[in-house]
């Protein structure tokens, strides 16, 4: 390690050797944690509508019940993520922010398809080591666009998309109910209940439904657009009466200070 | 086994009310073997945000010193204390720089923003944040501390009635895990400062 020097762009590969010598030696190496995911994206008359479930899986544990999963890429464009939950929130960051870059030096709003290109080559390059499975969605000056892009760097253009292991869940309800030309609201109500189709029938999916919809020159967020999920009051407390627990005798107690001094020991 | 169960650890934070707590055992094994129960997995990072650091303790050891290194250039760099929620972003970038060959830990941060907000935080370890308003859990006793937690936090709590919480719920969590307990640590994070207690545990 270069001592006390800003750190370099790129991954690093220094722990791999180590981390393979454990795993030949039996020892198994843990998971990332994975959204087990419903996201779904549809166009409709005057736009497109993206939308998600919010839990996030490692195993069979819920690691987060209500997380994100609708990433900001541009102004007039937003990604959902599903598969390897780092590698969603990290690609849709740098490609985000190349983004901000690329449409200030152009002078332009951004296309969609510029963002797919950049996404798919990305995740091309690793070959699909990088797990994040994508919906694009959004509008620019050629009109509304709709995105599924693969951790393999494939992709498809349609105006009615799925993914994730809810995603035919999510799709029996597209099939049976998208038409072309539908209204706004009878788009956020289709695209509302193919994610509860995947949060009641898909185990990997659960607790809220997130809408995103963009329209020209507008996005609007929905975030907890519907929660049939609600945790119910507790009928009881467990509230422990102070001193139940038994301590030595507490070993800090110190005021909030000005900043201490910086450890610098070795 | 898991490497992630190699040494064996318990590490939970919760939020209060204007207050947050986290709190882990001290214990270090080999497998079943215990080596040390005095080893330290939580550390202060500033005066007001701690870090958890539960899985491999080679990784918990080599973190902790490059977290703190970088901690040191932030503070030289901005000439501010760094904030809790800042700090978890760091942490989530230096875990995701080694996405294809990681160091096996899943950090757990608390802290309380210059707002005296509370914040806390986890990470997989890739740097994956989940971002929680209740509690986070780490370690290899998280399936029980989820169980604890779910059951005995609640909404509101003052640092006294937080402080028994999160006892409570790391001491009966460690008390069904082999390889965690031998003790715990506890520190309670306030406006007004810090107070840091060592639990009574079982040895065994």
């Amino acid at each position: 390690m270069a001592p006390l020097t800003e750190p370099s762009a790129g991954f690093k590969f220094d722990n791999v050797k180590r981390n393979q010598l454990l795993g030949d030696k039996g020892y198994k190496l843990p998971t990332a944690t994975k959204t087990g995911t419903t996201i779904v994206g549809l166009i409709f008359k005057d736009g497109l509508i993206l939308g998600a479930d919010t839990r996030a899986t490692a195993g069979p544990i819920v690691a987060d019940k209500n997380c994100e999963k609708i990433h900001y890429l541009a102004p007039n464009m937003y990604c959902c993520g599903a598969g390897t939950a780092a590698d969603t929130e990290f690609t849709t960051n740098m490609i985000s922010s190349q983004l901000a870059l690329h449409s200030l030096n152009t002078g332009r709003e951004v296309r969609v398809v510029a963002a797919m290109t950049m996404l798919k080559q990305y995740l091309y390059k690793y070959h699909g080591h990088v797990g994040a499975a994508l919906v694009l969605g959004g509008y620019d000056v050629t009109g509304p666009h709709l995105f599924t892009i693969y951790p393999h760097g494939s992709t498809d253009k349609l105006p009615y998309v799925t993914m994730g292991s809810g995603s035919l869940a999510a799709m029996s309800v597209f099939e049976s109910r998208w038409r072309p030309g539908m209204s706004r609201e009878e788009g956020i109500e289709v695209v509302k209940d193919a994610i509860e189709a995947g949060i009641f029938n898909d185990l990997g999916s659960g607790s809220n439904v997130d809408v995103c919809v963009i329209t020209k020159g507008n996005a609007e967020y929905l975030r907890n657009y519907s929660t049939p999920n609600e945790r119910v009051q507790k009928e009881q407390s467990y509230r422990f009466t102070p001193g139940t627990t038994e301590f030595y005798a507490p070993r800090v107690a110190r005021q909030a200070q000005e900043p201490a001094e910086m450890d610098t020991s070795a | 086994m898991s490497i992630m169960q190699y040494n064996g650890s318990a590490i939970v934070a919760m939020a209060g009310k204007g207050c947050v707590a986290i709190a882990a055992d001290k214990r270090l094994g080999q497998r079943a073997l215990t080596v040390d129960t005095e080893f330290q997995k939580v550390f202060p990072i500033t005066d007001r945000t701690y870090i958890g650091l539960p899985g491999l303790a080679t990784d918990v050891k080599t973190l902790y010193d490059r977290f703190r290194m970088r901690v040191n250039l932030y503070k030289h760099n901005e000439e501010r204390t760094i904030e809790p929620k800042t700090f978890s972003h760091l942490v989530s970038h230096m875990l995701y720089e080694r996405r294809f060959g990681p160091y096996f830990v899943e950090p757990v941060v608390a802290g309380l923003d210059k707002n005296d907000e509370p914040y806390i935080c986890g990470m997989d370890l890739i740097g994956c944040i989940n971002f929680a308003k209740d509690f986070i859990v780490g370690g290899t006793a998280s399936d029980n501390l989820y169980g604890m937690c779910e059951s005995l936090w609640e909404p509101e709590l003052g640092p006294e009635d937080l402080f028994e919480t999160i006892s409570q719920a790391l001491l009966n969590a460690v008390d069904r895990d082999a390889l965690s307990g031998w003790g715990a640590v506890v520190h309670i994070i306030t406006p007004e400062g810090v107070i840091t207690r060592d639990l009574k545990g079982r040895m065994d």
